[in-house]
């Protein structure tokens, strides 16, 4: 066991799958010599040298695009999109052309690339630095979507993530970087789609992805002491979505409570919340809530910032909402 | 260890210079004889005050006052250079560094400190200023100055759409896109590349092979031209026959002032992870406002009574960014609301009812 923090983490998972297999590469703007603007892929550059470590020109659409062609031949590249925000400059890359390469050729050809990115808000950046864009992926028929909680969750999704057959979207998130964690010794390596139950209450099930999951547990804390006992289930994956953890939980409370970073309109809890509302609907003994982003840019200032993310006591609000 | 090579390179001869670092004018240089002194004095007296307000922005973000800060230290000629050749109408496309040419402009500090600090969604001051909103996705404000030029060329109006991009952005498509669409259709638009050699950690070698930034003007088929951006005078120049050859029709211009980035990429950067010291060294040894001011003290057009009334100037307005920006107060939570559409949607407006709720505030 070793405390590691998120962004370690990320250069240990790197790390991990560059040692195991020579064909991962890793391509990406101030990854090597600055060792990431996030500094989460420190020493990279020194132990695999500049040939497997490159860092590029200030070129989205180049280092998607070349991390697709290095795919077709047989390579497994880990690109970094810096902000998960400059997305937007290079999404025909993959939205058009790596989502749909294994579609378009009945097979024939794979993409197996990671693509990782720093997402999310918290961090003061503004609109443009600090969109949570997971639901932009998981609208792309043809990627996987993953975005780890825990420091020992980016070690063994992301080992998972390189050897998936396909294309996969990592998403970091920016306000976890610093966060501390336990991690076992040795290789880690999960199984993408299963979401992670990281507690158990009897009266509400509340579902929350990456920087929302502390959130989650937070307000559980709050409602325990107010003698309400929630289910806190970490979702992990977008794609795949693990349905049937969070069927199996409303099973028994009764009721769903999704967090959501990203805005209100097509977040991923609406997917989710639409699923139960069509087949579990009579499990249900309230209605479903979704604590979202409101759908508006994130502001850069830390009070409105504040305000807009879903914080603990809002997740507490909701709970009530759907118990009431 | 970076490669540094070319930003320690001398001065190439093909780069369009007038002032010699020592401030003696260089022989054979096209002098912009048409300045007058008031001109020379205006231009020492925007990079004095661009330097004196850039320490202050980064002392208030050292402070915990400002979210980040990007400072232009070093950048001062090229930025003061070309914006004072400039007319109040044209327009200006910024990426974030370009504090000179906001100074030149006579923009607010207080409007851009409130940007910094994240009280205001964008710089505010700025479009009154025929400045557009400082953007921070590499290279996408290019094609902007595109289209301004293009509309402006569309109703007849005599101006011309100016975009500054680094030596990093170019390496984007955006900018590439934009300067093949601006020859295309001969608008009046100039490119500055502010060549500072860096782009956060990445060397200009690593960027592109060329070494000559400005040589790429000719791929597009417009006009293409290189100076010492450390010379205010040489940018001044270069500038002058940019918006006349804009003025005329006669299409854009790729213009390349090469200067060096003296302080960190922003407040949130450490630069010594990835360049030398001896590096900065020769940099500091071309400072522009060193240059410009032996210059101008040389030719008798500056005096001590100058140099004491900039200093003043630029006094006021660091007192005038820490009186607007120090603990200046958040606005109300719910004004997220504000300003996503033209009006609040019914959808929107249900939000914010329930944000109000969620966080006990009023929402009428
Ligand atoms: C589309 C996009 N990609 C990457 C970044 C991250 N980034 C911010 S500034 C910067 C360097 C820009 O360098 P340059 O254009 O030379 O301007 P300078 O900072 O030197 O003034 C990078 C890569 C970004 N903001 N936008
Ligand atoms: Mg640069």
């Amino acid at each position: 066991m070793a405390e590691l923090t998120y962004r370690d983490a990320v250069a240990a998972a790197i790390a991990q799958e560059m040692e195991r297999d020579e064909s991962v590469v890793f391509i990406g703007e101030d990854v090597g010599a600055a060792g990431g603007v996030f500094k989460a892929t420190v020493g990279l550059l020194e132990k695999f040298g500049p040939t497997r470590v490159l860092d590029t020109p200030i070129s989205e659409q180049a280092i998607l695009g070349v991390a697709m062609g290095a795919a077709m031949t047989g390579m497994r590249p880990i690109a970094e999109i810096m902000f998960s925000d400059f997305f937007a400059v290079s999404w025909d890359l993959v939205a058009n052309e790596i989502a749909k390469t294994r579609y378009m050729t009945n097979g024939q050809v794979t993409l197996p690339l990671v693509i990782r990115s720093g997402n999310g808000g918290g961090s003061r950046f503004g609109a443009q630095h600090s969109q949570s864009v997971e639901n932009w992926a998981m609208a792309i028929p043809g990627l996987k979507v993953v975005a780890p909680s825990t420091p020992r969750d980016v070690m063994g999704l992301f080992a998972a993530a390189v050897r998936d057959p396909d294309p996969v979207l990592f998403f970091e998130h920016k306000s976890l970087y610093s966060l501390k964690g336990e991690v076992e010794d040795g290789e880690i390596l999960d199984e993408l789609g299963k979401a992670a139950t990281r507690r158990e209450g009897k009266d509400v099930t509340i579902v929350a992805l990456a920087a929302m999951v502390p959130r989650a547990l937070a307000a559980a804390e709050q409602l325990a002491s107010e003698g309400v006992e929630a289910t806190v289930i970490d979702l992990r994956s977008l794609v795949p979505l693990d349905v049937s953890a969070v069927a199996a939980s409303i099973a028994s409370t009764g009721h769903l409570v999704t967090v959501e970073e990203n805005p209100r309109l097509c977040g991923w809890g609406a997917e989710l919340s639409s699923i139960i509302a069509e087949e579990n609907l009579f499990d249900l003994d309230g209605p479903i809530v979704r604590v979202t982003t409101p759908h508006v840019p994130l502001p850069a200032a830390d009070t409105l910032e504040d305000a807009a993310m879903p914080s603990a006591s809002r997740i507490v609000e909701g709970v009530r909402r759907s118990l009431a | 260890m970076a490669i540094t090579d070319r930003a320690e390179a001398p001065v190439a001869a093909s780069t369009l210079q007038v002032l010699a670092p020592d401030g003696a004018v260089v022989p054979g240089a096209r002098y912009p004889f048409e300045l007058s002194d008031a001109d020379h004095v205006g231009m020492l007296t925007a990079m004095t005050v661009t330097r004196r307000l850039d320490g202050e922005f980064v002392n208030l973000q050292r402070q915990g006052q400002l979210a980040l800060y990007p400072s232009c230290l070093g950048q001062e000629a090229a930025q003061v250079g070309i914006t004072s050749a400039t007319r109040d109408n044209d327009w200006l496309f910024p990426q974030y560094r370009e504090l000179g040419a906001f100074v030149v402009r006579g923009v607010d500090p207080a409007g851009i400190g409130h940007m910094w600090r994240g009280m205001a969604h964008g710089g505010t001051g700025l479009i009154e200023k025929c400045c557009a909103p400082i953007t921070i996705p590499i290279g996408t404000h290019a094609p902007h100055a595109v289209g301004y030029a293009l509309g402006a060329k569309f109703d007849g109006v005599d101006t011309v759409a100016v975009t500054f991009i680094g030596d990093g952005a170019t390496s984007e498509g955006d900018v590439h896109e934009a300067l093949n669409m601006a020859a295309v259709f001969q608008v009046p638009c100039i490119f500055v590349v502010q060549n500072n050699h860096w782009a956060i950690s990445v060397p200009l070698s690593a960027q592109t092979r060329v070494t000559d930034i400005a040589s790429k003007a000719a791929g597009y088929g417009m006009a293409g031209v290189r100076c010492d951006g450390n010379d205010v005078l040489a940018c001044r120049v270069v500038m002058r026959d940019a918006l006349l050859r804009a003025r005329e029709g006669r299409g854009p211009t790729l213009i390349e002032a090469v200067t060096y980035r003296m302080g960190a990429h922003t407040t949130a950067d450490d630069p010594t992870r990835y360049r030398s010291e001896g590096e900065l060294e020769l940099w500091r040894r071309r400072d522009p406002i060193d240059r410009y001011r032996s210059h101008l003290v040389a030719a008798g057009i500056w005096t001590a009574q100058h140099e004491e009334r900039a200093t003043e100037t630029g006094e006021r307005a660091a007192k005038r960014l820490r009186d607007e920006v120090f603990d200046a107060p958040m606005p109300d939570p719910l004004s997220v609301f504000d300003h996503v559409l033209s009006r609040r949607s019914g959808e929107l407006e249900r939000q914010r009812r329930q944000l109000a709720r969620e966080t006990g505030r009023d929402a009428t």
